[in-house]
């Protein structure tokens, strides 16, 4: 898939999005509730028209082509399963519709239902599946045809956090073993980031950064998406020198960190600086040159890790994330201790507004 | 109550079940008093003796019964053999009953489809001007019909006029115009529970059936069709049992050719003329007729509840 310009009209709830989505790619759109990725999904399906622009498929333009006319499957965030039909009916409904003989939908059904591992279910009605077992006999219903594309539309959000994560891994797997390009929506970035082999954060209708899950955790474009994706500290600094591609930054408090050099900001800028918790750590004595003093004000337990919550002096406060094997009984992080804050080299970035 | 919920779980359970029984008794009284009463009195006329100025004689007798399926010569005295006339006139109401009803359904699916698909809010305003029309007195309502179906009546008028036709047709003192009362009698009881089971279908899976490469018609026929059969077999029933024993219908817009059941029993129970076993010997064969029809709708009913 190539090429796929989008634009929405007078309501605007997607502004002229142009991306590129590669053959056997599992790719996913990633934004908060209301950010368009849905509607995104559903111009690709055929349920909503494309305002302007055009959507390609493999050079062939789909956008004025109706739903049942695309060579894309969808799996549907409710499953939408046939109610009244068994869940060998429901999978072989589509091979049918292409014309497939009864037998040739059957033979194929059963060789989905056995990739989803759901063989022994067959002949039930869907009302009698669990809701994981459901998700699979949508992702089989979905898959049957051999579309050239499957869109998921959050299709774990229904189910608990347990299978949830199981089946992150199955839909990634069966994505490789099919060779079928994935285009997945979720608001949930823990999913994005474990699944995709690219991301595109979206926000009020925009694109806001493109790529892989590595590239958009470790160097958000925006502040946007530093934000959205993972835990972050965004923190407000001016920038003071630059040269040789560092910056000078000062967080208040006469503390000072070195950044990495961001195209559009000079000295003199007042932009955020995101660090991520875990590149930060603490120390009893200034460690570093660049070790920012503090005073312990919170420490929160999340299971591997802890989280420390740090008064600097005079200055804003920052969050810093040790893993419990680090700890040991070091007894650094009781609250209202002081203590310095280090940072990893790098781990600082400039964030465009 | 709270005694009971206080002594512990078997003897609340009974306390419950007590009140439940009694609290059951004026919906028992009603069914009692305003159903199976009725019925009983009619099942027993049934089998008594005709008096000449309406009314009955209080013995038993099975003349009604051999009256209406057994013909016995000029004189009543040859052997039985199958008497037509009231036959014929039950196989005329089914026929005009399941031409209104197709009628009703052919026009108020659309209607109710096209209601259920409307925004949430404006739904109920839809549904309210439906019923509209039915505040007004159905014999009002068909005498109405009548005027419309006239030779010379505003729906000839029109077409006269718009050129599509250039003397009246006739269609009143017709089957057809029957047909067209009834339909205009009962269509609220077509959209109402057509209406109510597409508004509750989801449409999501239409959007699926499409997405899965099937036309809109195969997806009215092999999804929304087999969503919606609960609410489309009852608005039928709802219209057909009806339309089976109306009279007001047949009489005003049917004229004598065009006699139905509910007239012919109106006739047994009206002024000095009428036989009333006779009347409740009709009305028994329609009751059983109606009744095997609804034992029919339940088990489908049944059939497609256990499907979902």
């Amino acid at each position: 898939m190539r090429n796929a310009v989008k634009r929405y009209g007078d309501f605007t709830a997607l502004q002229e999005i142009s991306l590129s989505i590669y053959d056997n790619e599992f790719f996913t759109l990633l934004g908060p509730s209301g950010c368009g990725k849905t509607t995104l999904l559903r111009m690709i399906a055929g349920f909503e028209d494309v305002s302007e622009g055009a959507i390609f498929l493999f050079d062939d333009e789909i956008e004025t082509l109706p739903p049942n006319k695309r060579p894309v499957n969808t799996v549907f965030q409710n499953y939408a399963l046939f109610p009244h039909m068994t869940v060998t009916e429901n999978v072989s409904f589509g091979l049918e519709m292409l014309g497939k003989s009864k037998a040739e939908a059957r033979a194929r059904a059963a060789d989905m239902l056995e990739l989803v591992q759901l063989t022994q279910f067959a002949g039930r009605k869907p009302s009698q599946l669990s809701g994981g077992q459901q998700q699979r006999v949508a992702l089989a219903r979905a898959l049957a045809p051999q579309p050239k594309v499957l869109l998921l539309d959050e299709p774990l959000s229904a189910l608990d956090l347990k299978l949830r994560q199981a089946m992150r891994f199955e839909l990634k797997e069966i994505q490789r073993e099919t060779g079928i390009t994935f285009i997945f929506v979720t608001h949930d970035q823990e999913e994005a980031l474990t699944m995709s082999d690219r991301i595109a954060v979206m926000s009020a209708g925009e694109l806001q950064q493109l790529g892989e899950a590595k590239e958009i955790y470790e160097r958000p474009r925006n502040m946007f998406v530093a934000d959205f994706i993972g835990e972050t500290n965004l923190l407000e600094v001016s920038v003071d020198k630059i040269a040789k591609g560092r910056a000078a930054c000062h967080l208040g408090g006469g503390h000072e960190l070195t950044c990495n050099e961001v195209e559009g900001v000079g000295v003199g800028a007042n932009v955020h600086l995101s660090i991520r918790p875990e590149r930060l750590f603490l120390s009893e004595t200034a460690t570093e040159a660049e070790s920012l003093k503090g005073t312990i004000r919170d420490n929160i337990f999340i299971g591997t890790d802890i989280q420390t919550l740090v008064q600097l002096d005079d200055g804003p406060q920052m969050m810093v994330r040790t893993s419990n094997s680090d700890r040991g009984n070091k007894r650094i992080f009781d609250a209202g201790r002081p203590a310095f804050v280090n940072m990893e080299q790098g781990a600082a970035r400039l964030l465009v507004d | 109550m709270a005694a009971g919920a206080a002594s512990g779980g078997s003897s609340q359970s009974d306390t419950y079940k007590e009140a439940r029984g009694w609290l059951l008794l004026p919906a028992w009284a009603v069914l009692g008093v305003f159903v199976l009463a009725p019925v009983l009195m009619m099942l027993v006329y049934s089998f008594l003796t005709k008096e000449f100025r309406g009314g009955v004689i209080w013995e038993f007798s099975l003349g009604a019964y051999d009256q209406f399926f057994c013909n016995r010569g000029l004189f009543g005295d040859e052997p039985c053999s199958i008497e037509w006339t009231y036959i014929n006139i039950f196989w005329r109401s089914i026929w005009q009953a399941g031409a209104a009803t197709i009628l009703s359904l052919v026009i108020g699916f659309p209607t109710a489809y096209f209601i259920a698909t409307r925004p949430e809010k404006i739904r109920p305003l839809w549904v309210f001007m439906i019923t509209i029309p039915y505040w007004v007195n159905l014999l009002i309502r068909t005498v109405s019909m009548k005027f419309m179906l006239r030779d010379q009546g505003p729906l000839n008028d029109f077409l006269i006029s718009t050129g599509l036709i250039d003397s009246p047709i006739h269609i009143i003192n017709t089957n057809f115009a029957v047909q067209l009362g009834l339909f205009y009698s009962y269509l609220p009881f077509m959209v109402l529970p057509i209406y109510a089971s597409v508004e509750r279908y989801n449409f999501n899976l239409s959007e699926a059936a499409a997405d899965l490469y099937a036309s809109k018609w195969v997806t009215a026929r092999r999804i929304l069709l087999p969503a919606v059969k609960p609410g489309v077999i009852a608005g039928c029933v709802l219209v057909f049992v009806p339309s089976l024993g109306s009279f007001l219908a047949p009489d005003l817009l049917g004229g004598a050719k065009n006699f139905m059941i509910g007239s012919l029993i109106e006739e047994q129970f009206k002024g000095n003329a009428g036989n009333w076993p006779f009347g409740a010997a009709a009305s028994m064969v329609l009751l059983t007729m109606v009744l095997i029809l609804l034992v029919v709708f339940a088990r489908q009913q049944a059939r497609a509840e256990k499907a979902q």
